[in-house]
């Protein structure tokens, strides 16, 4: 197994290139630090091929495979170890990440074609893969936090850029500090994991965890304090209600930015967390509930706000967090592969929209204004169909992958073990405003007459590296989802198969659980969650398999966002001058969701601005310059006059000199004498 | 025959060295300093001597030729910084000497 004994090569091939690029390449041709930068990205995802390929071979008893590479930290009893494992999630994951994050490069190149900085921003681009990819492979927690921590600082320093824009540097800031929040409740979640398996490594603690009785509702007790403190970590890194702040402002990053660290990778970490934690969780039913309800109000709430933006990078912002909610939603009613699943899709999809919104930017010259647009569908065709092919994968339609991973989470969240019916509805509501939200956005953009000059704006597609990437995206929103095809007639979920032994002390849904073959560990999982298990794996009558297939493409979710897909066209298509009409009949409502429930100016006038003038009054002036200043000053001040007043007993006069020596004899002597008496 | 008891010799060596300090920190003639200094060692050399006659040993005795030898030494050096001292200050007062400061 010769990659598997290596997974560090994985790491070290974009920080390498990371290294190459930031150290060097300066003054090198842009060819050449393009070679660079996809080449170690590319070479890494060769590296996880072949790390799947030969992770596939592997007998069951060594998955998860664990490798430890050399002693980190030994302090007493606190040891970590650089530890790196695969397992079926992290190979899910690893895939998604090295994949993405190589087409994204490839975009990039076309999309930053013009800019300064060209080496600096590959170079940050490669170094967030190194940290996205060590957060993925690690084995124990704090390996985790390094890779959670460097992607934060990576999306800082692409966020700012172009850190000589004011309102650049600030986001960048923004989402540093925000995220920082949800870091502290992480690291103390740390601590305590720490504290109470006196290991970090996830192996050791599952095990002790297996052991130890679960939480209920009316008791929680350490296991829920830790999968909290956890989960506002994630709240943080995943841009959750009610540090979601962050996410948005973040579009002051370049596109590519925005498409791969806040939309497909970075902000999914929580969510991939909390899966990874997943035998913690479980035995916390009042975390899981509480990771459900902000899932779902994420999801409600942000799809609210994107109803009305008009920033084509804010809309896809927003609809972020809702879908990040919608990953929650699944981890939280217990469906983690569900809420994986949609992890992978979105990356997808979400990837796909960006980098196409990227691709309408750049035509447009950098008009960010969806009102300002329009009529694009036949100056950028190849953008606007991958972008139309992403829409409707969001949207939730039947055969598209949206479809497949949204249902499965509403599907959960409506009847599986931990169903819970007014979350399923926020997400089932929330779904309906996605799909009309994303087509306010495709009709507002490429339909309807040009709200430009044509003479100002030369509208062009952009070049191959650019579109191509584009066109993979588009073939992966639809077929990406279609590993759960086999469903709609009633076999087996083979993305939920793939997954489940990583999840199988987890209790799935019943259509699961009836449709793939178990292991006896699984069995007995699914059985003590009172799910029934048949002796046999009951597979659908042929005659069944069409009803089955009508039932499944005609659920509510379909439903529910058909009616957004409608309702979208009604306004923006059918009768342009309804919104316009609508905003002004409900106008407080509208301006509430336009200024995005006014969540900023609360955070600025409540925290931020008491902060700050806590900060600067007393921490500043007082403390600071009062305190430290005063102590350090003040000490130097007093050893100067002290030295001033001492030198003059240096007079240079030889009698004075005698008279010292003098004093000081009398003084010996004085000293000796009286220690001799006190002798005798 | 009545022997002097030492504690005659000590007070004498005392009252010569402690003129030797008064006149060493007292005067200002350089000169005059420097033969006060000569006073308080051999003030010293005194009560060397005593003691070593006290105690029967030879080792104050020893010690106070190396004073002696010392004291020659130290003479010879510091007649020369007196001579330079004179040759550039044209006069003999310590006062004058002050340059050994910050």
């Amino acid at each position: 197994m010769p990659l598997l004994d290596h997974l560090w090569i994985i790491l070290a091939l974009p920080l390498a290139g990371a290294a190459i690029n930031g150290l060097l390449g300066k003054n090198w041709p842009k060819s050449a630090v393009n070679s660079v930068a996809i080449g170690s990205v590319s070479l890494a995802f060769l590296a996880v091929v072949e790390t799947v390929r030969e992770f596939l071979q592997l007998p069951a008893s060594q998955v998860p495979w664990v490798k430890s590479y050399f002693p980190w930290i030994s302090a007493g009893a606190f040891k970590v170890n650089f530890s790196l494992q695969v397992d079926q999630l992290t190979i899910v994951m690893l895939l998604t990440v090295s994949f993405v994050g190589m087409l994204i490069h490839i975009y990039s190149t076309g999309y930053m074609a013009h800019e300064g900085g060209y080496y600096r921003f590959f170079s940050y681009l490669n170094l967030f893969m190194f940290f996205m990819l060590t957060l993925v492979l690690a084995a124990n927690i704090v390996v985790m936090f390094v890779g959670w921590e460097g992607v934060g600082l990576c999306s800082y320093l692409l966020i700012g850029f172009w850190f000589l824009k004011q309102s650049a540097a600030n986001a960048g800031k923004k989402a540093f500090i925000v995220t920082r929040i949800g870091d502290f409740g992480f690291t103390v979640g740390i601590l305590l994991l720490f504290w109470t398996f006196h290991s970090v490594d996830f192996g050791t603690i599952f095990t002790q965890a297996a052991g130890m009785p679960s939480d209920t509702m009316a008791q929680a007790g350490v296991l829920t304090t830790i999968c909290l403190l956890l989960f506002t970590g994630a709240i943080g890194k995943s841009a959750q209600l009610p540090l979601y702040v962050w996410l948005p402002d973040a579009m002051e990053g370049p596109t590519p930015v925005s498409a791969l660290i806040h939309a497909a990778t970075m902000v999914t970490a929580g969510v991939y967390m909390v899966a990874r934690m997943h035998p913690l969780f479980s035995r916390a039913p009042v975390a899981m509930l509480v990771v459900a309800i902000v899932g779902a109000l994420t999801a409600f709430y942000s799809a609210t706000i994107g109803l009305v933006q008009t920033d084509i990078k804010k809309v896809l912002a927003y609809s972020t967090v809702s879908q990040l909610g919608y990953m929650f939603l699944a981890c939280g009613v217990g469906a983690y592969a569900a809420g994986i699943f949609h992890l992978m899709t979105h990356a997808f999809f979400k990837g796909l929209l960006f980098l196409c919104a990227g691709s309408a930017i750049h035509a447009m010259g950098g008009e960010q204004d969806m009102r300002k647009m329009g009529g694009l569908r036949k100056a950028i065709p190849v953008t606007f169909w991958a972008m139309f092919i992403a829409t409707f994968a969001i949207s939730g339609v039947p055969g598209f992958a949206g479809f497949f991973s949204k249902d499965e989470i509403l599907e959960a969240a409506q009847s599986g073990p931990h169903a819970n019916l007014p979350l399923w509805l926020l997400g089932l509501v929330a779904a309906g405003l996605t799909s009309f939200y994303m087509f306010r956005l495709i009709f507002l953009t490429f339909f309807g007459e040009q709200h430009f000059d044509e003479h100002k704006v030369h509208v062009h597609e952009s070049p191959r590296n650019m579109t191509i990437p584009l066109m993979i995206l588009a073939f992966l929103s639809i077929f990406g989802g279609w590993f759960a095809a086999p469903k709609l007639v009633g076999g087996t979920d083979y993305f939920a198969a793939f997954l489940l032994p990583v999840f199988e002390d987890v209790p799935v849904t019943q259509t699961i659980i009836d449709r793939t073959p178990l292991t006896e560990q699984m069995k007995n999982a699914a059985i003590q969650a009172g799910l029934k298990i048949d002796p046999e794996p009951r597979p659908v009558a042929p005659e069944n398999a069409a009803m089955e297939f009508v039932h499944a493409v005609t659920g509510p979710p379909v439903i529910v966002g058909l009616i957004g897909i409608l309702v979208a066209w009604w306004f923006y298509i059918r009768r342009p001058e309804l919104p316009e009409k609508l905003a002004r009949s409900m106008h407080g409502l509208y301006t509430l969701l336009l200024n995005k429930y006014y969540v900023d100016e609360i955070y600025a006038a409540t925290i931020v601005r008491p902060l700050l003038w806590i900060s600067t009054n007393v921490l500043w002036h007082t403390v600071d310059e009062g305190l430290i200043d005063g102590t350090v000053n003040g000490s130097a001040r007093l050893a100067r006059e002290a030295g001033g007043k001492l030198r003059e007993l240096q007079s240079g006069n030889a009698r004075s000199y005698a008279s010292w020596v003098v004093v000081g004899a009398v003084g010996v002597t004085a000293l000796l004498l009286g220690i001799w008496m006190k002798v005798h | 025959m009545s022997v002097v008891p030492i504690s005659y010799y000590l007070v004498l060596s005392a009252v010569l060295f402690g003129l030797g300090v008064v006149a060493f920190v007292f005067k200002r003639n350089i000169i005059t300093i420097f033969m006060s200094i000569e006073l308080m060692l051999n003030a010293v050399n005194l009560a060397f001597v005593a003691f070593a006659r006290a105690h029967n040993q030879l080792d104050g005795l020893v010690f106070v030729f190396f004073v002696i030898v010392v004291a020659a030494a130290e003479a010879a050096v510091g007649l020369a910084i007196v001579i330079t001292i004179a040759q550039n200050r044209r006069s003999l007062n310590v006062e004058k000497v002050d340059l050994l400061k910050f």
